[in-house]
């Protein structure tokens, strides 16, 4: 069973300084997540992934397009049901500094979401430090404020306030960048265990290729606003279709300083793309080794081309 | 005050020396940063790595003496060659004279690329007050540079981006906005603290052969903290592995991922994910990363490492064990 679906959601900001210019930040995006599993979404800097994440919350209203949550319709929600909806459905944001309230202690930033909800801890000190502890902080943080925390402290903080109402649904955005590898490893191996106990579903976002490909199911590549490719995550490593997914897979830093500087270096070529002014056709045409006349001028549908993998690029579609 | 006569040999740029800062907090005193020492030469990349806060940002704050209260840099010495050729202790000259050089000479790409960057200021106007507070040049040329400056740092359209505030970009485009600031001014030393986090793979392996190319045009030389090893992989050319306030361990790139010798280092390169093989569970270390108000004596790690002694309760001194090649360890040293 879903427990999200998207549906063709879309969503434009205005740009400063221009009456008619709009940044499509997400621009036509469609997918489910099923109970219990994890979506990774990689994608360039800039291509739409954290503005996805808060539209799918609530958090920030579309431009076109519907969000249903376990069935409903996330936008047409109010009263007591809103308020669960806000309570099942959590956000790890990408930047932990400016997530956490500066002012509050860390003790008040983790009972916050609890006494929203209106749930009343015996002794807070002892629940708050016993959680603390399980993603590697402590007793002694328990009273500072967030800038006297390293970024990775900031980070597991930020992670466990999402994660202590014991939500159905997480977004992570970037959830361990500011990690080393070793508690990065502890912080997914948490995450997966609590997945399997409550059953919950995540839309995993990072730039960290290896760590999406280890916490997902299935993956799916976005670039300048749209999904390019959706596939099972082992399927996407082994046999990536679209173009612009085999660069990304391709500039994967390797932990081996020999082969690093050994290996040729591919480089994407062509300017960034800009979501003010997309290019027609396929989004990816500028830089695309593979380019054809009707990329310039038709946009690639998305088709399944094995069961479960999907592509948006002619050189897999019939015309 | 007496007055030192200073001395850095020739190739380095930057040489600091043991180090330590304090914090006073309620719960008590957090040793962050305990007896640090390393040096940058000129032209170099050098990589501080080591477990979440285990006092890689203070470090490199304090060189500038970026630490407030109830912060407290207690001991040290951070002796920099200046771009005049002058040699200086960055912790004890006035605040003057810092303020002259950070932002300038030193630069900082700071961790949170959010709070680096004032809200009310767009990303233009960043870039040309850093420009016009240590140069004469004019408002308009700073503008122009602002613009460039984004370009490089493939910012696209930049010139409508310029106006834009920063909650109107994406992670990866503040951090890279936070990036073209602290190149602006070319500076000697530049300080990066997970600099690429926010980017998708291929520009960040733009943005790093950006680095190195002014690594090479401007003989800059580059501080860069980070986590993600494959970096470190490939831009690093020696590196200091840092363990609860203390570095444990430092060598050219090549010989530590070839042949790490602390049992920590050993144990972070265990726990990388690996792209290419299905795993269920990730390896780490066991135990926690422990408490730097009562930070466990003598080795620091002894309470995680699976080769500790008796003697692993007296602090291991520092050994070079190969040509270039540190480590702090019992297994290494001789009583
Ligand atoms: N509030 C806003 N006003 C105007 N433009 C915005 C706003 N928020 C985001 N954008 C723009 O929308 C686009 C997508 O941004 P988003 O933050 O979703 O990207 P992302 O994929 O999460 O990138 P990154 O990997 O760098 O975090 C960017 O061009 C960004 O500048
Ligand atoms: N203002 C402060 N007050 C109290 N403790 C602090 C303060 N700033 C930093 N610390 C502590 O000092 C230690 C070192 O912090 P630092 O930010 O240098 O870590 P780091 O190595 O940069 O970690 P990360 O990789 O997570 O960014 C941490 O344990 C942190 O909690
Ligand atoms: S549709 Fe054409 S331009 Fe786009 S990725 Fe496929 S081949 Fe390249
Ligand atoms: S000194 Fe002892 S405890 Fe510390 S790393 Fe070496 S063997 Fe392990
Ligand atoms: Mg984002
Ligand atoms: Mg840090």
């Amino acid at each position: 069973m879903s427990l999200i679906r998207v549906e063709n959601v879309k969503k434009y900001f205005k740009v400063r300084g221009s009456l008619f210019k709009k940044v499509k930040a997400v621009d036509g995006v469609t997918f489910m997540i099923k109970e219990a599993e994890t979506f990774g979404v990689v994608g360039e800097t800039g291509c739409g992934k954290s503005t996805l994440g808060r539209v799918i919350l609530r958090l920030l209203k579309p431009t076109a397009g519907k969000v249903y949550f376990m069935n409903k319709d996330v936008l047409k929600l109010s009263g007591e049901n809103l308020k669960k909806f806000r309570r099942m459905a959590q956000m790890v944001f990408q930047d932990p500094h400016s997530s956490l309230n500066p002012r509050m202690t860390i003790l008040e930033i983790i009972l916050e979401p609890l006494k929203e909800h209106g749930i009343v801890v015996d002794d807070p000190e002892k629940y708050i430090t016993e959680h603390l502890e399980i993603v590697g902080l402590g007793r002694e943080h328990l009273y500072r404020y967030p800038h006297e925390l390293s970024g990775g402290q900031k980070q597991r903080v930020a992670i466990l306030r999402a994660l202590i109402l014991r939500p159905k649904f997480i977004v992570l955005d970037e959830p361990t960048s500011a990690l080393d590898v070793s508690v990065q490893a502890q912080i997914l191996n948490l995450l997966k265990d609590l997945q399997k106990k409550f059953k919950a579903s995540y839309m995993f976002i990072s730039h960290d290729l290896a760590v999406v490909k280890f916490m997902s199911n299935r993956i799916a590549v976005m670039y300048l606003g749209k999904f390019v490719e959706i596939a099972n995550a082992d399927e996407l490593f082994e046999k990536p279709l679209h173009p612009y997914a085999q660069v990304l897979l391709a500039a994967i830093p390797i932990p081996n300083p020999k082969i690093a500087r050994e290996r040729k270096k591919i480089r994407i070529v062509g300017e960034p793309p800009s979501p003010i002014n997309p290019p027609p056709g396929c989004r990816f045409h500028p830089r695309c080794p593979y380019v054809m006349d009707i990329c310039k001028r038709e946009e690639p549908p998305m088709v399944e081309v094995e069961p479960g993998h999907y592509v948006a690029c002619w050189l897999y579609a019939r015309r | 005050m007496s007055k030192k006569y200073l001395e850095l040999e020739p190739e380095k740029i930057l040489s600091v020396k043991d180090l330590e800062v304090k914090f006073y907090t309620y719960a008590g005193v957090v040793h962050a940063v305990s007896g640090v020492s390393f040096d940058v030469y000129e032209n170099e990349v050098v990589a501080l790595v080591g477990e979440t806060g285990c006092g890689k940002t203070v470090t490199t704050r304090a060189i500038t003496r970026l630490i407030y209260p109830p912060g407290h840099i207690a001991r040290g010495q951070a002796i920099f060659r200046r771009r005049n050729g002058t040699v200086i202790d960055l912790l004890s000259i006035s605040e003057k004279e810092l303020r002259d050089i950070r932002g300038n000479e030193i630069a900082y790409i700071f961790q949170d690329p959010t709070s680096a960057l004032n809200p009310l200021f767009t990303a233009g106007e960043h870039i040309v007050e850093t420009i016009v507070a240590h140069s004469s040049t004019n408002r308009k040329l700073a503008r122009n540079e602002a613009i460039r400056l984004l370009k490089q740092v493939l910012i696209p359209h930049p010139s409508l981006r310029v106006k834009t505030y920063p909650h109107e970009l994406s992670g990866g485009m503040r951090q890279r906005v936070v990036i073209a600031t602290a190149i602006a001014n070319k500076p000697r030393l530049l300080i990066a603290d997970e600099p690429t986090t926010n980017l998708d793979v291929t520009v960040q392996a733009q943005i790093l052969d950006l680095l190195s190319e002014l690594k090479k045009q401007y003989s800059m030389s580059i501080i860069l903290i980070t986590h993600n090893l494959g970096i470190v992989a490939e831009i690093a050319d020696r590196v200091y592995v840092m363990y609860a306030g203390k570095i444990v361990e430092s060598a050219n790139v090549f010989e530590l991922f070839e042949k790490p010798m602390h049992p920590y280092t050993r144990g972070l390169l265990h726990a990388l994910p690996d792209p290419v093989r299905r795993i269920e569970k990730l390896e780490y270390i066991p135990g926690t990363v422990p408490s730097l108000i009562n930070p466990p004596p003598g080795c620091r790690f002894h309470p995680r490492c699976k080769f500790a002694k008796r003697v692993c309760r007296e602090e291991p001194p520092m050994v070079e064990v190969e040509p270039g090649h540190y480590v702090a360890c019992w297994l290494y040293a001789k009583r």
